[in-house]
């Protein structure tokens, strides 16, 4: 059995008409995401292509200098994005990608020092850039929830911090419900798997022609390593940014300051 | 003197809130009173540093604030918000976490007793109290830290007459059974005269008159 498979350009053009329902939907129904739609659909295909080379050059190297250097470009570009979807958290980029990168770190040197992965190229780069890339969408869920219980609940803070609590004691319902919020899709969707949806790993090896049996192994690994990561992530980021809506004295800071 | 403010301001989003605003504040019952928007709640807010001012020094017993280690001085020098913001479960619950704070014995009993509400509430959830009984729940709340001073932010604004009543007689009680100081903001110039001591008028921020409340407040009936 064929280990790969080869996509010609003109299938993934005619992949372009699902795209275009995408965006006759929101048309239809005046959700205003054609324009985002559009962008995804362009950046995806630039962002992909570009790491598709970059990635070859890296299998064929095998240095891992060159792996650790694509991992801290991808952290980098990770916490930027998920600053946009923390707007009401101040200073959020530090948090995350502080996040990003301990999430990162941890969990690659985990599965590798554990045996589960080679310390090489074609396993750290893909592992790697999924677990970076599940990272910062909950870590960016979990300061999104942050940043809105934080403006929903400043009356409760503040008084509690009124009856001398710390910021962290006045704060921790909130935190609590931020990480959870950038845990639970993950949690939920790996109860799931197999049921009402199929991973893309083992999607992408089945159609690859892989054994069922080894599509499923590696799928089950990955999950796990992904809930450990985005647990790291939304912890750290939490933990790192909730101190940012609070002075030095333990005093709310004002949402426009 | 209790607290001692000199030259106070403060801007917010670009207004300001409070203007050179010098007072002192005598131990007893205070009412800070004036018209809404003048900078009362901001005034109290400074004064257990939930904020601290742009410029100007406000001293506690002659300490200066800013040298105080905020979280000691807020379970000595409580607020009462305007609106009640109880953490969810029971009101004991919420008691006995004040309590915990100010590592305080908790007596339940006696804190609702003195914050005018019968003991029964202790087992109920604050969201099935009605907003004067969260109103007094939180008056509890700040009782069981057995603090030297009650900052209480329009304590019967969102009241009817009756539960008004209520927690305004809670109030003299407790100042007369505690050793407690008062600094309740009102704009109700009626409520003040019923309940302060000392009296100061503030307005655009700025105090324009502090005394005893007979000499700063008009007679009752005459035109402000």
């Amino acid at each position: 059995m064929s280990t790969s498979i080869h996509v010609t350009p003109g299938e993934v053009a005619a992949s372009l008409a699902l795209v275009a329902l995408a965006a006759a939907i929101s048309f239809w129904r005046k959700a205003d995401l054609e324009r985002d739609i559009g962008i995804a659909t362009v950046r995806s295909f630039v962002q992909l292509t570009a790491i598709g080379y970059a990635i070859k050059l890296i299998f064929e190297a095998d240095t891992l200098w060159l792996v650790f250097a694509l991992l801290t470009v991808m952290v980098l570009f990770g916490a930027l994005t998920a600053r946009s979807r923390a707007k009401r958290v101040p200073g959020s980029f530090w948090p995350l990608l502080i996040a990003l990168a301990v999430a990162g770190a941890s969990t690659l040197g985990l599965v590798v020092a554990l045996g589960v992965f080679e310390a090489s190229a074609r396993y750290l780069v893909p592992v790697g850039g999924m677990v970076i890339g599940n990272a910062m969408t909950a870590s960016a869920v979990a300061l999104n929830r942050l940043g809105d219980e934080m403006a929903d609940s400043r009356a409760r803070i503040e008084a509690t911090l009124a009856l001398g609590a710390s910021a962290e004691e006045a704060a921790q319902p909130t935190v609590r419900r931020a990480l959870r919020s950038g845990m639970i899709t993950l949690v939920d969707s790996t109860k799931t798997t197999g049921l009402i949806f199929f991973p893309g790993t083992m999607v992408g090896m089945l159609l690859a022609g892989a054994e069922p049996t080894d599509a499923v192994r590696l799928q089950l690994i990955l999950l796990y390593t992904l809930l450990g990561s985005v647990s790291i992530a939304a912890l750290v980021a939490t933990l790192l940014a909730y101190r940012n809506f609070f002075t030095p004295a333990e005093q709310l800071r004002e949402p426009d300051a | 003197m209790l607290f001692e403010l000199r030259d106070v301001s403060l801007n917010r989003g670009g207004r300001t809130v409070l203007d050179s605003f010098s007072a002192d504040l005598p131990a007893g019952v205070t009412a800070i009173v004036g018209p809404s928007g003048a900078g009362k709640s901001t005034l109290l807010r400074l004064l257990n540093r939930l904020a601290d001012p742009d410029v100007g020094s406000i001293e506690f017993r002659g300490e200066p604030l800013s040298e105080l280690e905020p979280r000691r001085l807020r379970r000595e020098v409580s607020l009462v918000p305007q609106l009640p913001a109880l953490l969810e479960g029971t009101v004991r619950d919420n008691l006995a976490y004040a309590a915990h704070l100010a590592r305080k014995p908790l007596d339940c009993e006696r804190s609702l007793s003195l914050a005018g509400l019968d003991p029964e509430f202790a087992g109920r959830r604050v969201n099935e109290l009605s907003v004067g009984e969260q109103q007094r729940a939180m008056l509890g709340r700040a009782l069981a830290q057995e603090p030297a001073v009650l900052l209480l932010d329009e304590p019967t604004s969102a009241l009817d007459h009756a539960s008004r009543d209520a927690v305004e007689a809670a109030l003299m009680h407790l100042r007369r059974e505690l050793e407690i100081s008062l600094v309740l903001v009102s704009h109700d110039p009626e409520q003040a005269r019923r309940l302060g001591e000392w009296v100061v008028r503030v307005e655009a921020g700025r105090a324009i008159a502090a005394g005893p409340a007979a000499e700063v407040l008009p007679a009752s009936g005459s035109a402000p």
